[in-house]
């Protein structure tokens, strides 16, 4: 039965609550050490029994075992008191349906905040690298998925401390930004120094991230029970079922029962939570059981994704755009890299399936001299413009164009994704709340998607720890609706920038082609504004270019 | 941080009370001194202050407040409702709870379940707004209102929650439980003395549920022209939160005579605070500005 981690070995430190978002009861609880365990003892030593009570439902001998759980005496009378009628149907804190990037980070997350850590969690995902313990190796190849990380996403992790997992991983941090253009108009380089930064970003596998939080959870004392099967079907309280139960005759625990959400699992568990959190991607399974509608878009365009090798390390992000979408080449550690390849859908099929070689050439091709010239050579180019304004020129302006390492090698598999954004038009209906893709999904040209899901997820622990701080019942709208109101400025803000992004380079247009080739050379030279570009891409900025 | 907040709002009492050139006193020691002076020509102007001395068994109920509040008890828990301000409102003034009270007693803010194995008793407790966080944040809650129904609606929302199923509701009075020889740790009256018959009498009450050294916390809407004008007009009128005649102008306290009727009843204030609402964020926050609503945290004296 390895379905359930054993709770780990006590949290040492206190967790700097401050590398959380803007809220002031958190804040004002500032860091210290370790809280009092004591009080919270009598709830832990029930919860934990609960789902000591869980493996019934997995394991055939479970009746006879039961008896031999050890517990206190106080819990076993709690448990007669609070399940007695119950038939042994678990229940939780948090229910997080959806165990990837984002739900896990979420675990993590509350898991080490003072106040959310004596939270009782479920995580329900069938991924079996949840439960199979097995760990990453050096020399497997690298996972064609990975996300850019920003500033923002990094101080979550290591808030929740995760970092350090992922630090012992491949991982890579680059520090400068080549941005071109096909034509030949234009282009820009971004660098660190502009926006006083040591770096701009960091790439990280998913993998690499997912397992860090797993690794993270697994060693923190935290009552969590991971059910290795998918959300089948889910019943939310209603006001006339809860006032039904309330009215009747029946125990305390039926009527508590009728005010929880009620989850049903593929293998045929059931559990009931206070709150269930949607983490379970783009085509969320709780988001269409909620009866939360989206509103949504798809370009009619895929990209190609895989890990390509290259001779030596590479520590600048390349990308450039051709007459059918940009390619993206983003150093991933080692001497690998990852491309993002936007084009038409059946161009899309054809590069995934084409022959090695080919790709490799095609590749080289698109990042090279491929479909136009390279912007040196036009004779109004960057640094013309730049003598104009020398006293705002940004150091990096003067940096000459060049050109990304060359690609000799495929080393992944590739996949092709339709591109699209999507929006959930609410977050959140009673009980139940959206985080991660499941609220917003966007394409992965500016390698946003999961940042913005980690916003969601510093945003939701902290509105629930404040919730926590006053006595307020976690799955109440009013206080879900904070989280709400924090998060969905700031993501359709940021949908709203990648949609224009979109719009704005994947047209093949004469005119258009110069005034792009005009905003590159202009934002390469007002530094001013390219901070704020920077700063924007980088997580830390609410609205974009209006301050 | 809530310290600096509340000693300015102390500081404002000060500089009220000299202003009206009542108070000679100008040492911070002696400023509470000060306040009682200067306040209590107002007082005075009270009816129930002309009133003498009632027994603190005196009834504190008024029936036609009583009535409406029956009249609505159905509402409580619809957060849309007629009580919508008071669920706004709740986690605004459980923070102040929370920060007073963890201080008061010596618990560990960091807990999520700080005021374990205390005794609280939420005085006018209605639906029970706010006996079920106290619950949840560890109290041992005994919930009281003088309207049957509101203790019915009380007692079914419970017991959707375990924990907050423990709370103890019962239909009475304040008065009732002092002859009953009740004591907690914290009294709590919020927005209710405004209701009340007989408000100086009331905080006598709640002055004998505390036990020595506990502490009394009320809330409650200030008597100046901008509560009329936020509370009556605005609540009842414009923005149709409350029903209209919930509130009667003339029974508001001023934060000078609630400082003052609870000094008399033996409880010292030792942190006050305002509520500000921001209509654009439809949130409550805590102020030092108490000039519409304000909350009061007092320590009874041994
Ligand atoms: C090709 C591609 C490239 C991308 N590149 C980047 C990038 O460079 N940078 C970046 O920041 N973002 C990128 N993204 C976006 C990023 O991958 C997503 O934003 C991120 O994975 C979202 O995480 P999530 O946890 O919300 O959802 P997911 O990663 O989709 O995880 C959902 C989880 O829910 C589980 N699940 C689903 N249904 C159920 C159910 N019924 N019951 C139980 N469990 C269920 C699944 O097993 C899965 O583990 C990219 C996306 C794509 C498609
Ligand atoms: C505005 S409500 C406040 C409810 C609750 N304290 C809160 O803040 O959420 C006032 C409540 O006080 C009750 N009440 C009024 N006079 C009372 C009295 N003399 N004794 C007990 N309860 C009283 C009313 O029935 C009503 O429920």
């Amino acid at each position: 039965m390895q379905s359930r981690f054993a709770s780990g070995k006590p949290e040492k430190k206190g967790v700097p609550l401050s590398s959380f978002t803007n809220y002031s009861l958190a804040r004002s609880l500032n860091t210290r050490g370790d809280m009092s365990r004591l009080i919270a003892t009598r709830r832990l030593a029930s919860n934990f029994f609960v789902s000591k009570l869980a493996t019934r439902t997995f394991c055939n001998d479970a009746p006879a075992k039961l008896s031999t759980v050890p517990h206190s005496s106080q819990s076993n009378k709690e448990l007669e008191d609070e399940q007695g009628f119950t038939n042994d149907v678990p229940q939780y804190d948090i229910a997080i349906v959806g165990g990837g990037m984002v739900g896990m980070a979420l675990a993590c997350s509350i898991a080490s905040m003072p106040l959310t850590k004596q939270l009782s969690i479920a995580i329900i995902d069938s991924n079996p690298a949840l439960t199979n313990g097995s760990s990453i190796k050096k020399d497997d190849p690298p996972d064609p998925r990975v996300s850019t990380v920003t500033p923002a996403t990094i101080s979550l992790f290591k808030g929740i401390g995760a970092w350090q997992y992922v630090e012992q991983h491949r991982h890579a941090y680059f520090d400068r930004m080549q941005v071109w253009d096909y034509t030949g108009f234009g282009y820009t380089r971004y660098n660190a120094r502009d926006a006083d930064k040591d770096v701009l970003g960091c790439v990280v596998e998913n993998k690499v991230l997912h397992k860090s939080l797993l690794s993270c959870l697994q060693n923190k004392d935290f009552k969590k029970t991971i059910y290795p099967t998918r959300l089948l079907s889910m019943s939310l309280p209603t006001r006339s079922s809860v006032s039904a139960a309330g009215a009747s005759q029946s125990s305390t625990s039926t009527k508590s029962l009728a005010n929880l959400a009620k989850l049903e699992l593929s293998d045929g568990t059931n559990l009931y939570a206070k709150l269930v959190v949607g983490a379970d991607g783009s085509k969320s399974h709780v988001r269409e059981l909620a009866g939360i509608k989206t509103t949504g878009w798809n370009y009619s365009q895929s990209a190609v994704i895989c890990t390509v090798e290259h001779p030596a390390e590479n520590f600048c992000a390349w990308q450039r755009f051709l007459p059918a979408g940009p390619i993206a080449l983003l150093p991933i550690g080692d001497n690998f890299s990852n491309i993002v390849w936007t084009m038409s859908p059946k161009e899309a099929s054809n590069h995934k399936i084409m022959n090695e070689d080919d790709f490799v050439k095609a590749v080289n091709h698109a990042l090279d001299f491929g479909y136009g010239p390279h912007p040196e050579s036009w004779v109004f180019g960057g640094n013309v413009l730049s003598s104009f304004f020398r006293p705002d020129v940004t150091s990096s302006a003067n940096e000459g164009f060049e050109l990304p390492p060359k690609v000799v090698k495929l080393a992944s598999q590739r996949m092709a994704f339709p591109l699209s954004l999507m929006h959930a038009n609410q977050y959140t209906s009673k009980r139940v709340v959206l985080i991660g893709d499941a609220a917003h999904t966007v394409h992965p040209l500016a390698g946003q998607g999961v940042n913005m899901g980690y916003g969601d997820v510093a945003s939701l622990s902290n509105v629930i720890a404040d919730g926590v701080a006053v006595g307020s019942d976690i799955g109440e709208v009013t206080l879900l609706k904070k989280y709400e109101a924090d998060r969905k400025t700031a993501n359709i803000a940021m949908m709203a920038v990648l949609d224009g992004f979109q719009k704005a380079y994947s047209v093949d247009f004469g005119p258009l082609n110069i005034l792009r080739a005009a905003a590159f050379n202009g934002a390469n030279v007002f530094a001013p504004l390219k901070k704020n570009i920077i700063s924007y891409a980088s997580g830390e900025r609410r609205l974009p270019f209006l301050s | 941080m809530f310290h600096t907040m509340f000693s300015r709002s102390l500081y404002q009492l000060q500089k009220l009370s000299r202003r009206n050139d009542l108070s000679l006193h100008n040492s911070s020691t002696k400023f509470k001194h000060a306040v009682l002076a200067a306040f209590q020509p107002i007082l005075h102007t009270r009816p129930y202050a002309n009133n003498p001395q009632p027994a603190a068994s005196a009834s504190s109920v008024d029936q036609a407040e009583l009535a409406k509040f029956a009249a609505i008890a159905e509402s409580w828990w619809d957060a849309e409702g007629p009580f919508k301000p008071l669920h706004v409102m709740n986690p605004t003034r459980l923070t102040f709870i929370r920060s007073t009270l963890c201080r008061h007693f010596g618990k560990d803010p960091f807990s999520a379940r700080p005021f374990e194995g205390l005794k609280f008793i939420d005085v006018g407790c209605g639906g029970g707004i706010l006996s079920e966080p106290l619950a949840r944040m560890g109290a041992s809650v005994t919930g009281i209102d003088a309207v049957e129904k509101n203790i019915k609606i009380a007692q079914v929302h419970a017991d959707l929650d375990p924990v907050a199923s423990s709370i103890e509701y019962r239909c009475t009075t304040a008065e009732n439980l002092v002859e009953e020889q009740m004591k907690f740790d914290a009294v709590l009256a919020l927005e209710v003395i405004e209701h009340v018959a007989n408000p100086a009498g009331f905080c006598k009450s709640l002055s004998a549920l505390t036990v020595p050294n506990g502490a009394t916390i009320v809330s409650t809407i200030n008597r100046s022209m901008r509560a009329y004008a936020t509370a009556i007009i605005a609540a009842e009128y414009i923005l149709h939160w409350l029903p209209k005649g919930t509130h009667q102008w003339s029974s508001f306290l001023t934060p000078e005579e609630l400082v003052l009727t609870l000094q008399r009843a033996s409880i010292s204030v030792e942190e006050m605070a305002g509520f500000a609402y921001d209509p654009l964020t439809g949130q409550w926050s805590l102020t030092d500005d108490i000039g519409v609503n304000f909350i009061a945290f007092g320590i009874k004296k041994q």
